[in-house]
Parts: structure tokens; sequence; C-alpha cells
């Protein structure tokens, strides 16, 4: 149980609460999440996913229903604890704006070790430094972030998800905007960091190819997961 | 690699810098606005200064003479002293009583820097056929020079002032004809100086006492005046000029004199410069509340343009009050960017001005003031409103749902 990198307990979400218009978009959403999986999340658009996703990420917070992220209880927390929390155990990686383009690349992978404070200089600068090598992004480190492609921007900002070393990465539909060749790059990337650092990553994609390539792939339909076994629904 | 500032002045920076046109108008706008603040200061610091120099020139921060009504006895400090002022039966001059105790007593008072005696009275200068009538001033001319500095405003001879000596101004000399080294004569009732040699011509800037004005020695005046021993009044130099009315308030009780500060025989002047300071201090303060609004509708816009970044930053772990002191920052360095630029124009405006504006003989209208203190005001007041500007947009900032701006 202490080895779940997420676990999320009858969670239900509302939009509207109270208003005349409230709809329920998330049903009671039971999952686990261990430790290095490394999971697709399918489903027809405007099934929730994102939704789940955010609040997963802790950018949300679920109408009810419990939410454990690495064993902690996240209901009581307030939005600074939730902040703090959400910034060392968890990396993000969006559909649209990849990067912060006021930043160079180097300065965007930083910018979570920045955030979190009390990291020396020198290994903050080698952490970013080694995550783009790595991705074999170096020649491009001082270049402002909107000169890169949009592959390389999607490379640098899983870079910057994993500069804190998170327990987990939440990726919303990463490839979503890429060609094919950039989209397969991307992919391969995060599973190799996946097999090497055994980081748990959750990725929403409506792609079958990047599901398939995934160790496990959860379904939500209508704000409910379909249980595993069931005839896959076709999108 | 330089060090790494905190993650919120980085934010600010780079943000400042893609801001580009927008970053560079507001600068400018700022800067505009300063240098009209720091011009507009300047030019009234030294118009003040330059007036209260002249009204100055001749006259002391605070005068004593004998008071008009009836004096009743007055104890001083206790039992030590006690100075008995009765009133004198009435005559020409008076002089004020036991005077030598009472510079005494005004000599160790802290607020008192200079004190000097002077018999003065009215007399006719005579010369050969010219005759005008003039206020003489017999000096202690040691004491007397740390009040009115004669001898800095000496434009001929020098300010020697023994017994046959006396000192004339510019335009009395013009109107009887006389220059240093010849001789005038000065007639006060039935009395008479015999001949005193003129050794100094004064200008102290003010065309009244350059007409007006002769100084002789104490005791010349003294003799002429039938004073022999006394004095009228006791000048006095005081550390600060503008407390002098608070200090002669507290004096008069004290000696028992009347005790007059130049703000109060000056207050049509005071309350010239008064309403020049507070219209002005009125245009200042509304420069500085445009100069606000500039920098907080820019700031508006930038946090609506950047609202994604903020999401990211958000999702990233940057805590609201992070994000609030990223728009703060910016409010700061706008401001205080926009001082040091405000502050060169101004200053810069303010030499030209001095260069070109001059009165009809070529002098200098008003004297250039550049206090470094008004540059550190300015930087300092711009860079609170830049803040306070940026109040408002940066808690809309730190506001935002990250969820709202990352699905934008
Ligand atoms: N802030 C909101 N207020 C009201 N309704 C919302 C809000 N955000 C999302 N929704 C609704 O919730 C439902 C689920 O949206 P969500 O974005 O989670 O779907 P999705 O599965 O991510 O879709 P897609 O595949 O198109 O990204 C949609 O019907 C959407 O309209
Ligand atoms: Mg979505």
């Amino acid at each position: 149980m202490a080895d779940d990198v997420l676990r999320l307990e009858k969670v239900r979400k509302s939009y509207n609460v109270g208003r005349p218009n409230e709809t329920e978009i998330l049903h009671g959403i039971d999952l686990t999440l261990g430790r290095g999986e490394f999971a697709a999340l399918i489903g027809p658009s405007g099934s929730g996913k994102s939704t789940l996703l955010n609040i997963m990420g802790l950018l949300d917070r679920p109408t009810s229903g419990n939410l454990f992220i690495e064993g902690h209880e996240t209901g009581s927390l307030d939005d600074r604890d939730l902040t703090r929390l959400r910034g060392r155990s968890i990396g993000f990686v969006f559909q649209h704006h990849l990067l912060i383009t006021a930043f160079t690349a180097l300065e965007n992978v930083m910018m979570p070790l920045l955030v979190e404070r009390g990291f020396p200089d020198a290994t903050m600068k080698k952490r970013a430094l080694d995550l783009l090598v790595a991705l074999g992004l170096e020649q491009w480190q001082n270049h402002p972030a909107n000169a890169l492609s949009g592959g390389q921007q999607q490379r640098v900002a899983v870079a910057r998800a994993l500069a804190m070393e998170p327990a987990l990465v939440l990726a919303d539909e990463p490839t979503g905007n890429l060609d094919t060749k950039s989209a397969e790059g991307v992919f391969e990337m995060m599973r190799e960091v996946n097999r090497k650092s055994g980081t748990s990553f959750l990725i929403v994609t409506h792609s079958l190819e990047i599901a398939r390539g995934c160790d496990r792939t959860i379904e939500l339909v209508d704000g409910q997961i379909v249980p595993a076994g069931a005839v896959p629904a076709a999108d | 690699m330089n060090r790494w500032l905190p993650f919120e002045w980085i934010a600010a920076l780079r943000f400042l810098r893609e801001g580009r046109m927008q970053t560079l108008f507001i600068i400018s706008g700022v800067s505009v606005g300063i240098a009209v603040i720091v011009f507009m200061s300047a030019l009234l610091t030294g118009l003040q200064a330059n007036l209260t120099k002249r009204v100055l020139s001749a006259q002391a921060h605070i005068t004593l003479q004998p008071r008009d009504e009836v004096a009743r006895p007055l104890r001083l400090g206790g039992k030590d002293l006690e100075l008995a002022i009765v009133q004198m039966p009435l005559q020409r001059v008076r002089s004020i009583d036991q005077w030598q105790a009472l510079m005494r007593v005004l000599q160790d008072d802290p607020a008192v820097v200079a004190v000097s005696p002077v018999a003065a009275g009215s007399a006719l200068a005579v010369r050969g056929d010219a005759t005008r009538a003039v206020s003489i001033v017999g000096i202690e001319p040691d004491s007397y020079f740390r009040i009115v500095r004669l001898p800095d405003n000496i434009v001929a001879g020098t300010v020697r002032l023994s017994s046959r000596d006396i000192v004339i101004g510019t335009e009395l000399a013009r109107y009887l004809g006389i220059g240093v080294g010849d001789r005038l004569t000065l007639t006060a009732g039935a009395r008479t100086s015999g001949a005193l040699t003129v050794t100094g011509i004064f200008d102290l800037g003010n065309r009244q006492v350059n007409e007006r004005y002769v100084y002789v020695p104490l005791r010349t005046a003294q003799s002429l005046l039938d004073l022999i021993g006394g004095v009228t009044s006791i000048e006095l130099t005081i550390a600060d000029v503008y407390a002098a009315e608070t200090v002669a308030r507290r004096l008069q009780p004290m000696t028992g004199a009347a005790a007059y500060s130049w703000i109060a025989t000056n207050a049509q002047f005071f309350s010239a410069v008064q309403a020049q300071s507070l219209s002005s201090g009125v245009i200042r303060l509304f420069v500085a509340l445009s100069v606000a609004l500039g920098i907080a509708s820019v700031l508006v816009v930038s946090v609506i343009q950047r609202s994604k970044d903020i999401g990211i930053l958000r999702a990233m772990g940057t805590s609201r009050g992070q994000t609030l002191r990223i728009f703060l920052i910016q409010g700061a360095l706008i401001g205080l960017i926009g001082a040091v630029v405000g502050s060169a124009l101004g200053a810069g405006g303010l030499l030209v001005f001095h260069d070109h504006v001059r009165q009809a003989d070529g002098s200098e209208l008003i004297p250039l003031v550049l206090e470094r203190s008004l540059f550190v005001a300015a930087a300092l007041l711009a860079t609170l409103t830049g803040v306070l500007a940026a109040m408002a947009p940066a808690l809309r900032a730190s506001r935002l749902d990250p969820v709202v701006a990352i699905r934008g």
C-alpha cells in the first residue's frame, strides 16, 4: 500500500456546485497507481480525463472522495501545502503551452528547482544540464524556449517535469500537437526515463499506438473507469 | 556561471525583458513623470533657498528688542538668575536692560549659534550739500559678521570698522556720490558724529538695504544715539533657520524681551512660499498618481497575457506568494529604473534651464540645487509607487486558478 504513488477513493467531481447547471463529471473513481507504473489513460473526448488528471496533480480538488499522494492524505492540506507537495512529488507535461517562452531552455528545466529553493546553484545547473544532455538538447540550453521546434520543446518540457525527480509524471496529451516522428521521440524518452529511474507515468492519450506502448491502460468513459478486462470501447 | 537570483527575481526580469515594447513604453512614461517631479522639486528648492538667502542677507534669524508693554520681574532657571525688567522713562531710543547678562544666557542656549548686540536708530547722512535719511546700525564686527555676512558682500574696500569708520551700501554711495576713502557726517537730533571715513561699500542684494543701512562701530552709534552702554536689540543666528518662530516664542518669556523671528517679520513672503510649495506639491502628487496608474494598467495587461505562464508556474510548485512577488518586483523595477532615468532627465533639464534662462544681467535666475537626497527620495518613492501600483495586478495573478489558466 505504501508503495502506491497515487490512490483515489470514490473521487467525485462536479462543476458549478450549488448552481442550477451543476453537473457531475467524475462519478466515484477508485484507482491506484503503483511505483514505477507506466500507464495510459484513454477515453472519449469529454469523458473527464483532464479533469481527473488535474485532481491527481493537486491543481484541482475533488468535490468528494479521497486522494493520496505517496501515502499522504491530501484533502486536509491547505493551498500552500498542496503547492509544495505538487512541486516535489508531481511533474506535469501539457499539450499546449509547453514551455515559458520568457526563459531559456535550461532555465525552463531548472525552474522547478529554483521555485523549490534550497538547492545549491551547482546542483541545479548540473541536474538541468544532465537532463538536457540525456535528451540531446544541450546545444539549445541558452536559447529562448520558443526558438525550439515543437518536438524539442516537448522534450524540454519532459525534462522540466523530471527536474525535481518526482514520483509521478502526469502528462495530458503530451504528443497531441506533434507529428508522428516527434511524438515517437518524446514517448520513447518517457519510456526510457521510466525504465531507468522508476518514475511512474500516467499519460492521457487519444493514440492507440501510445496506449499499446504502455504497461497498463486505464479507460475512462462518462466519468467512470471501465473495469479491467472489459472490452475496450472503440474510440 | 553567475549565481542564480531568487526565482521570483529571475521570473520578473525575464517577463519584463520579454515584454519589450510594453516595458520600454512604461519605463519611458515613468521616467518622464519622475523627471517632472525632480525638475520641479529642485527648482522649487533653489527658488526658496534663493529667496530665503535674499531675505536673510541683511537680517538676523531672531531679533530681541525691548518690550513695549509694562515689563515685570522674571525668574530664570530657578533662583540662580533674576533679570528684573523695569519700565524705563520714555525716551527716543530705548535700550535693552541688562543686555550683557541676557547675552550670556542666550549664548548658552543650545538652539543659538551666534549672538550680537546692536545699537540702531535713524540719522541723516550728510556730504556737502547732499543729505539722506539712513538707518545706523552700530555693531561689534566680530560677532555681528557671524549673523550678517557683510564681508562676503563687500564690492569695494574692506569691512574694517575702527572708531571713525563707516561701511555704506552701493545705492547710498551712488546717491551721495562718494567712494572708499571719502568722508561723510552723521547727525541724529542735536548730536553729530564728526567726519567718518568710508572704508567699504556693500551690496547685500536688496535695494532698500543698500540705500538705507550704514554700519558703524557700536560705540559710535551709542554716542550718536545718546545710548551710552546700551543696545537697542540683540541679534541671533540659530541652528535651524526654519525653526526661528518656535525659538522666538520660547525665548520671549525667558528673556523678557520682545523676540521677533525673521519668519514673523516676513509673513507675506512666507505665505507666498507656502502657496508655491502647496501648488507644486499637488502637481507632483498627480504626476505620481498617473505614474502609478500607468504601471498598474501595464501590469494588469501583462497578467492577462501571461496567465498560461502563471498556470505552468503554479503547476510546477510556485506558491501564491511567489506569484504575487513576481509581479510586485516587476512594479518595483519599473519604478526604480524609471526613477534612475527620470532623475537623469530631470537633472539634465535643470542644467539646461540653469544655463539658458538667466536674468537680464546674465546672472543666474535660480541657483542650481541638486541634492543627493532628492534623487534618493525620488528612487525610493518611485519604487514604492511601483510596488503599490503592482498590488492589484499581482493579487490577481496570485489568485488565478491554474486549471483555468492552463486550459486557457
Ligand atoms: N471548469 C469547468 N466548468 C464546467 N464544466 C467543465 C469545466 N471543465 C471541464 N468541464 C466539463 O467536464 C467535462 C470533462 O472535461 P475534460 O476536459 O475533463 O474532458 P477530456 O476527457 O479531457 O476531453 P478531451 O479528450 O477533449 O481533452 C466536459 O464535458 C467539460 O465540458
Ligand atoms: Mg483533456
